[in-house]
C-alpha cells in the first residue's frame, strides 16, 4: 500500500484515501472540433506505459477532495514527488 | 504409549504441567512448552502425513515455519476447524485436537495410491497436465477427487465463533525476528529513543538461542534473552509481539503482522483470537534468520529423516530425542552439533557422514573427542525402511563429477539428520519485487542492497556466528538512529563463544550409483512432492527458465513457498543446464510468508460491518409495511411492497395499476444530489451536459445527459435552477459518487478559472415522489403551494411548506403521470411521508418500489443509465437527439467524441421498443436479436434486449433494446432465439408504449 504525500494537505496519507486517475499532463484540446479523429483518439485512449518514472494524477477522495500529480516509478513504486496540477515536477528533466 | 522419547531433564518445558491432546482421535500427553510437533515426537509418532502426490508416509522434518510435512487440521468442532497449521508452530494446549490435512488415514480407500498405480510407478512432472487433460470435460471430475484425496485442509463448515482485530500501527523501527540480531537491534534502537516494534513468529523470543547450548555474555542463551526482554519491556516506546509473524513486506515500508493471541490456549470464544497489525514503519530491520537446508538423497523423505538443526532443537528446547540411533550427513560444521547433542542426550550416534575431506573445525573435533565415527568424502546415497528409517547406505562420493566413487556399506539407524548449509530467509526482502543476490561464501541468496529504508542483520545476511549476528543487529540500529537524527545509544556488544569453523561445501544433491531418473526418489520439495528427477526431466523437456521449472513441477508452490527446497531445486536445474546458481536465478517469493487466516484479514469487517449500509429517512416505515428491499450501491431501497402473500409479480402489477389509476408514492431519496453554486456554475453545466443551460431560469428544471469525452452516455438526471448562480443536480443512485468526482476532476484540472463550488447533499434531503392522476389533489391537502397547472407548470419547481415543514417541490415525472417530487430536510422525511399517507387514504395512495418504478418508466420509454446504456451508447443511439445541443459555443464533453466516424454510422445499434408477436411472452433481458432466424449458426446478432417487463396497464409484455439501424426499421420484424430453442418473433416499434403525446403529465 502506497504512502502518498498530498500537497494540498501537506501530509503523507495511506493509499486507501486516494483514487488513481491515470497519466498526468494530458490537456483537453482547446478546440476539439479542430482535431482529426486520429488526434481525438490519441487524446482519448493512448497513454504512456513506461518502465520507470511516470507522472500521474491522484485524487484525495476521502481527504481534501483535491487532485494533484505525483511522479511514481512504475518499477519500484517509489514516489519521487507530489506537485500541484498546473505545475511541473521539480525533478523533471524536460 | 507414554512419552518414550522424552528426556528426564532439560528443555524449556514444564514437566509439572502435563497436557493431554488428541491426535487422530487418540489421546496423548505432552507438557506445557511443547509444540504439537515436539509432543508427537515425544510420543514416538513418526508418521504424521501422507504426501500430496505419491501418498508416501512423511514425518516431522523441521522445527519451525519451514516444516513441509506436519501440516495439520486443528479443531474439535465444525465451527473451529483450522486448516494448514504447521505442527512445529502450534503450541500445545489442553484439549487440542489435531489430524493430518492429507486424506490419509481417514480415507480407507487410498485414492492417491491408486492414481499412482494407474500412472505407473513414477508420476512424472506435468503428470496432471499430461494425464488428466482428456477428455477435457472430465477434468472437473478428476480434479474434485484428486483435491479431496490429496488434502489441502478443510474450511470450517459453520460460522467462525472467534473475533479478530485489525490494528494500524506506526513506528520508527520494525524489527522482524527476535533472535540475537533482532534483539540487539531492538535494544539499541529503543535505547536510542526510537519507537520500536519487535515481532517474532515463535512462541517466545530468542530464535536460535532457545535451542542452543552456546553461552552469551557469560550466561546461557536463554538467560541473555530474558535479560534483554526485561530491558525492552521496561521501555515505553517498545511493543513486543511474540507469536506474531511478519507475513508481508509491501510498498513504502508497509508491513503486515499476523499476531496469534489465543491459538496457544484452550479458550472459549469471546476474546480476540488473532490480530492483523498494519504497520507503516520508518525503518525495518530484517533479522529473519536462516533455514537449514536438507541434502537431497535417495528416499530422503522417509519418516525419521530430519534437519540437523531440528534434531538439536528438539533435544535442547523440548527435551525430546526423536529416535534411538542417529546418522548425520553434513556438508558443513554445524551438522556436527546434532550428533553432539544426540550423544549428550545419551543415545547412540552411529556415524557422521561428511561430504568433505580433511575437516578440522571445533565442532568436528568435539565430535571426534566423543568417539563419534566420522566418514569423510562420503554421502548417504539411499535410506532403507518402509514406514520409518531402518538404515542407510553410504558410499564415497565425488561431488564435482556427481558420482559414487567407492563401494557402499549399510549402517543401521532409525534417524537421519542432514545439513546442506543454511538458506537465509530472504522471503520478506523479495515481497516488493527485489530479487535476492547469490552469496558464494554463504552458499545462499541474501537480500540485495536497497534504497528502501531497510537493513538486514544476522544470519539472513549469510553470517553464521552469534558474534556476527549481535554485532550486525547493533550496527543496523546505530545506522537507523543516525538516519532518524537520534543519538545512537552505546549498547555494549555481548561476548560470545568463538568457534573455529571449516568452510562448508557447495553440495546439494547426493549422487547415487544409478542415474537420477532410475535412482530411488530423491525429494527436493516434500510438500509438493517434487523430486530431483522431476526437475531434471522438466529441464530436458525444455522448461529451462526456473520460473517454468517451478510451474511445471510445482517446486516451491503454495504455503511452502520454497522454504526448504528452493535452493536445492535451483542447484539441480543449474547442474543439468551446466550453469551456475546465480545464472539460473531464483523464483520470486510472494506474500504471505506463512498462511494467514481469513478471519485475521477480515477483522471486524464482516457481517453487518462488511460494508456500510445506507438507509433513507423513511426506511423504518418501509420495513414496518413488510417491504422487500434490494441493494442499490450501499443503499437499501424498497423493491416492492407485497400485501399479504402477494408474489413479486402480483405486487408490481397492483402497484403499477394503482399509480396510473390514482396515485402512487416512491421513496426517491437515494438519487444523488449535488448542490452547485457560483458565478461559473451555469457555464460549467453547459460544458458537462449535452444540452443547453444558458437560459434555464430560476424556478425551472431540465433533464440532462452526461457523456464521456468519447461521446458515450454515462449518467443522467434532472438539474434545477435554484437561483441565477445556484443549481441542484440529481444523478442516478449508483452514479452519485462517480459523477461528483468526475465533475470535480474537470473543474480542478481543466477549468479552474470557473468559480463554482460543489457539495454532495444526497443525505441532507429526503425525497418522495407522488405520481398519478390524483397526485395534485393529494398534495394540495397538505401544502400551501398553489399546484394548479397555470401557476405550477411541468418542469417547474417551487419552495413552500408541506405538512408544516419547509419543502421544495419539483414537478418532474419519471412515470409519465402528473408527478410531484417533494424534497424536505431528511429528518422531516418520515413525518412528511406519514402525513402524505394520512391524506392519501381516500386516494388509495400506494407505495411502490424500484421494480414498479422500472416498469412505469419503461412503459413511458425512459432510459435507465447503466441498464439501457453500457458505455458504448451515444445519445443518438438512444434516439435522444433532442437532449443534445450542437449549437452551444463551448465544445461540451462528448460532442467531439460522438462526431467520430464510427459514432455517426447509420447502422449503429439503436434503442427501440420491441413488441413481441405473442403479447404474453416477456423476453429475457440480454436476449440477442437476429433478422433471419433461419440463418446458419453462428447467426449474425443485431442487438440485445436491455429492458423487458410485463405491463399490467397494457395487458401485454413490453421491451426495449438495441437493433442495428433500428430507428429506421419501425414496424419490421426481429427474432429472438432463446436458450430453450424457441424463437420469439417481435416487431420493432417506438420505445414509448404509453401516452406518446404526453397528455397525462401535462395536466
Amino acid at each position: 500500500m502506497l504512502h502518498i504525500h498530498c500537497p494540498h494537505c501537506g501530509e503523507y496519507r495511506e493509499e486507501e484515501e486516494f483514487h488513481y486517475k491515470g497519466q498526468a499532463h494530458i490537456a483537453r484540446p482547446t478546440n476539439p472540433e479542430a482535431c482529426s479523429d486520429q488526434e481525438w483518439g490519441e487524446y482519448l485512449y493512448f497513454r504512456d506505459n513506461p518502465r520507470g518514472d511516470h507522472r500521474e494524477v491522484w485524487f484525495h477522495a476521502t481527504g481534501c477532495r483535491k487532485f494533484f500529480n505525483v511522479v511514481r516509478n512504475t518499477l519500484t513504486y517509489e514516489i519521487r514527488e507530489s506537485y500541484l496540477i498546473g505545475t511541473e515536477p521539480a525533478g523533471s528533466a524536460d | 504409549m507414554s512419552q518414550v522419547n522424552r528426556l528426564k531433564s532439560g528443555g524449556r518445558i514444564d514437566r509439572d504441567r502435563p497436557i493431554s491432546f488428541k491426535w487422530r482421535g487418540k489421546t496423548l500427553t505432552g507438557f506445557e512448552g511443547d509444540t504439537l510437533a515436539s509432543a508427537l515426537l515425544a510420543n514416538g509418532v513418526s508418521t504424521v502425513a501422507r504426501s500430496f502426490k505419491y501418498s508416501r508416509p512423511r514425518g516431522v522434518v523441521a522445527a519451525g515455519a519451514e516444516e513441509p510435512n506436519a501440516i495439520m487440521q486443528l479443531g474439535s468442532t465444525q465451527a473451529t476447524q483450522i486448516p494448514n497449521v504447521r505442527a512445529t508452530q502450534q503450541a500445545l494446549y489442553e484439549g487440542l485436537a489435531a489430524a493430518p490435512t492429507s486424506g490419509w488415514p481417514s480415507l480407507r480407500f487410498d485414492l492417491m495410491g491408486l492414481v499412482g498405480k494407474i500412472a505407473g510407478s513414477a508420476m512424472p512432472p506435468g503428470f496432471y497436465y499430461k494425464t488428466f487433460m482428456y477428455p477435457k470435460t472430465f477434468w472437473m471430475t478428476y480434479e474434485k477427487f484428486i483435491r479431496r484425496a490429496a488434502g489441502f485442509g478443510r474450511a470450517p463448515k459453520k460460522p467462525d465463533p472467534d473475533q479478530y482485530d485489525k490494528v494500524n500501527q506506526h513506528c520508527d523501527v520494525l524489527v522482524v525476528g527476535g533472535g540475537p540480531a533482532g534483539l540487539m537491534a531492538a535494544l539499541t534502537a529503543a535505547s536510542s529513543g526510537a519507537r520500536v516494534i519487535l515481532a517474532d513468529e515463535q512462541e517466545e523470543m530468542g530464535g536460535q538461542l532457545l535451542s542452543s547450548l552456546e553461552t552469551i555474555d557469560g550466561k546461557s542463551g536463554t538467560d541473555w534473552v530474558k535479560t534483554v526482554l526485561a530491558q525492552l519491556s521496561a521501555m515505553n516506546d517498545v511493543t513486543l509481539l511474540p507469536r506474531a509473524t511478519v507475513n508481508g513486506y509491501h510498498d513504502h515500508n508497509f508491513l503486515t503482522i499476523h499476531e496469534r493471541l489465543t491459538d496457544h490456549l484452550n479458550v472459549q470464544s469471546g476474546s480476540v483470537r488473532q490480530r492483523l497489525h498494519r504497520v507503516r514503519a520508518k525503518w525495518v530491520v530484517l533479522a529473519t534468520g536462516a533455514h537449514e537446508r536438507p541434502l537431497v538423497f535417495g528416499n530422503n523423505d522417509l519418516p525419521g529423516c530430519m534437519l540437523c538443526s531440528a534434531v538439536s532443537t528438539y533435544i535442547n528446547r523440548y527435551a525430546v530425542v526423536p529416535g534411538q540411533r542417529l546418522v548425520v550427513m553434513t556438508s558443513n560444521d554445524s551438522g556436527y552439533q546434532a550428533a553432539i547433542d544426540w550423544h549428550q542426550a545419551g543415545r547412540e550416534v552411529v556415524a557422521v557422514v561428511d561430504t568433505r575431506e580433511g575437516v578440522q573445525g571445533d565442532l568436528v573435533n568435539a565430535a571426534r573427542a566423543r568417539g563419534i565415527t566420522i566418514f569423510q568424502g562420503s554421502g548417504i546415497i539411499d535410506v532403507k525402511g518402509r514406514h520409518r528409517v531402518q538404515g542407510v547406505e553410504i558410499a564415497k562420493i565425488d561431488v564435482q563429477s556427481h558420482r559414487v566413487v567407492g563401494g557402499s556399506q549399510q549402517l543401521l539407524c532409525d534417524t537421519v539428520a542432514s545439513s546442506g548449509g543454511w538458506s537465509p530467509v530472504v522471503h520478506l526482502s523479495c515481497h516488493t519485487g527485489r530479487r535476492p543476490e547469490w552469496d558464494q561464501d554463504a552458499l545462499g541468496f541474501v537480500p540485495a542492497p536497497t534504497s528502501e529504508p531497510m537493513v538486514a542483520a544476522g544470519s539472513v545476511t549469510g553470517c553464521v556466528s552469534t558474534a556476527d549476528a549481535v554485532k550486525q543487529g547493533r550496527d543496523a540500529a546505530v545506522r537507523i538512529a543516525e538516519e532518524l537524527s537520534l543519538m545512537p545509544a552505546d549498547v555494549a556488544i555481548p561476548t560470545t563463544e568463538s568457534r573455529e569453523q571449516s568452510q562448508g561445501m557447495a553440495v546439494f544433491h547426493i549422487p547415487h550409483t544409478k542415474p537420477t531418473s532410475r535412482a530411488p526418489k530423491q525429494f527436493v520439495d516434500f510438500q509438493n512432492d517434487v523430486t530431483a528427477a522431476a526437475i531434471e526431466i522438466s529441464c530436458s523437456e525444455g522448461f529451462e527458465s526456473i520460473e517454468h521449472v517451478k510451474r511445471y513441477t510445482a517446486l516451491g508452490f503454495g504455503t511452502d513457498q520454497g522454504k526448504l527446497g528452493n535452493i536445492n531445486g535451483l542447484a539441480i536445474a543449474a547442474a543439468v543446464q551446466q550453469k551456475s546458481i546465480p545464472e539460473v536465478g531464483t523464483t520470486m517469493f510472494r506474500p504471505n510468508y506463512t498462511p494467514v487466516s481469513f478471519g485475521a484479514m477480515a477483522g471486524r469487517d464482516c457481517g453487518a460491518l462488511f460494508d456500510p449500509i445506507r438507509y433513507t429517512a423513511m426506511h423504518a416505515w418501509h420495513a414496518r409495511q413488510g417491504a422487500m428491499f434490494e441493494d442499490v450501491g450501499q443503499w437499501k431501497r424498497p423493491w416492492y411492497f407485497p400485501k399479504g402473500r402477494e408474489s413479486l409479480a402480483d405486487a408490481v402489477n397492483r402497484e403499477c395499476v394503482a399509480t396510473r389509476e390514482s396515485v402512487g408514492i416512491l421513496d426517491a431519496s437515494t438519487l444523488g444530489k449535488i448542490d452547485i453554486q457560483g458565478p461559473g456554475a451555469r457555464e460549467f453545466l453547459g460544458r458537462v451536459y449535452t444540452n443547453a443551460w444558458a437560459k434555464l431560469a430560476p424556478g425551472r428544471c431540465r433533464y440532462g445527459l452526461m457523456c464521456g469525452e468519447d461521446g458515450m452516455v454515462f449518467d443522467d438526471g434532472v438539474t434545477s435552477c435554484l437561483g441565477e448562480q445556484h443549481f441542484l443536480m440529481t444523478t442516478t443512485t449508483g452514479g452519485a459518487a462517480r459523477v461528483l468526482e468526475w465533475l470535480e476532476f474537470y473543474h480542478q484540472t481543466e477549468w479552474p478559472d470557473l468559480e463554482l463550488y460543489m457539495t454532495s447533499v444526497t443525505d441532507q434531503w429526503a425525497t418522495m415522489t407522488v405520481s398519478g392522476p390524483n397526485s395534485r389533489q393529494l398534495l394540495a391537502k397538505i401544502t400551501d403551494i398553489d399546484l394548479s397547472a397555470d401557476s405550477f407548470g411541468y418542469m417547474d419547481w417551487k419552495p413552500g411548506v408541506v405538512a408544516g415543514v419547509p419543502a421544495r417541490i419539483f414537478r418532474i415525472s419519471f412515470t409519465g403521470e402528473l408527478s410531484f417530487e417533494i424534497n424536505v430536510q431528511a429528518n422531516y422525511g418520515l413525518h412528511v411521508w406519514e402525513a402524505l399517507f394520512e391524506a392519501g387514504a381516500e386516494f388509495n395512495l400506494t407505495p411502490y418500489g424500484t421494480e414498479t418504478m422500472h416498469v412505469l418508466r419503461a412503459e413511458k420509454g425512459f432510459i435507465i443509465a447503466g441498464q439501457d446504456t453500457d458505455g458504448s451508447i451515444t445519445p443518438y443511439d438512444l434516439g435522444m437527439d433532442w437532449a443534445v445541443s450542437r449549437n452551444k459555443p463551448f465544445s461540451f464533453i462528448g460532442k467531439r467524441g460522438m462526431a467520430r466516424a464510427d459514432c455517426v454510422r447509420a447502422d449503429r445499434k439503436q434503442w427501440v421498443g420491441i413488441k413481441t408477436q405473442d403479447p404474453s411472452i416477456v423476453l429475457p433481458e440480454g436476449a440477442q436479436g437476429v433478422f433471419d432466424p433461419n440463418a446458419p449458426v453462428p447467426m449474425p446478432m443485431v442487438g440485445h434486449i436491455t429492458s423487458s417487463y410485463w405491463s399490467a396497464n397494457l395487458g401485454r409484455s413490453i421491451a426495449q433494446g438495441f437493433v442495428k439501424g433500428g430507428l429506421g426499421k419501425m414496424g419490421e420484424a426481429v427474432y429472438y432465439p432463446l436458450a430453450d430453442g424457441s424463437v420469439v418473433q417481435a416487431e420493432i416499434c417506438s420505445p414509448v408504449f404509453i401516452d406518446p403525446e404526453g397528455e397525462r403529465q401535462h395536466v
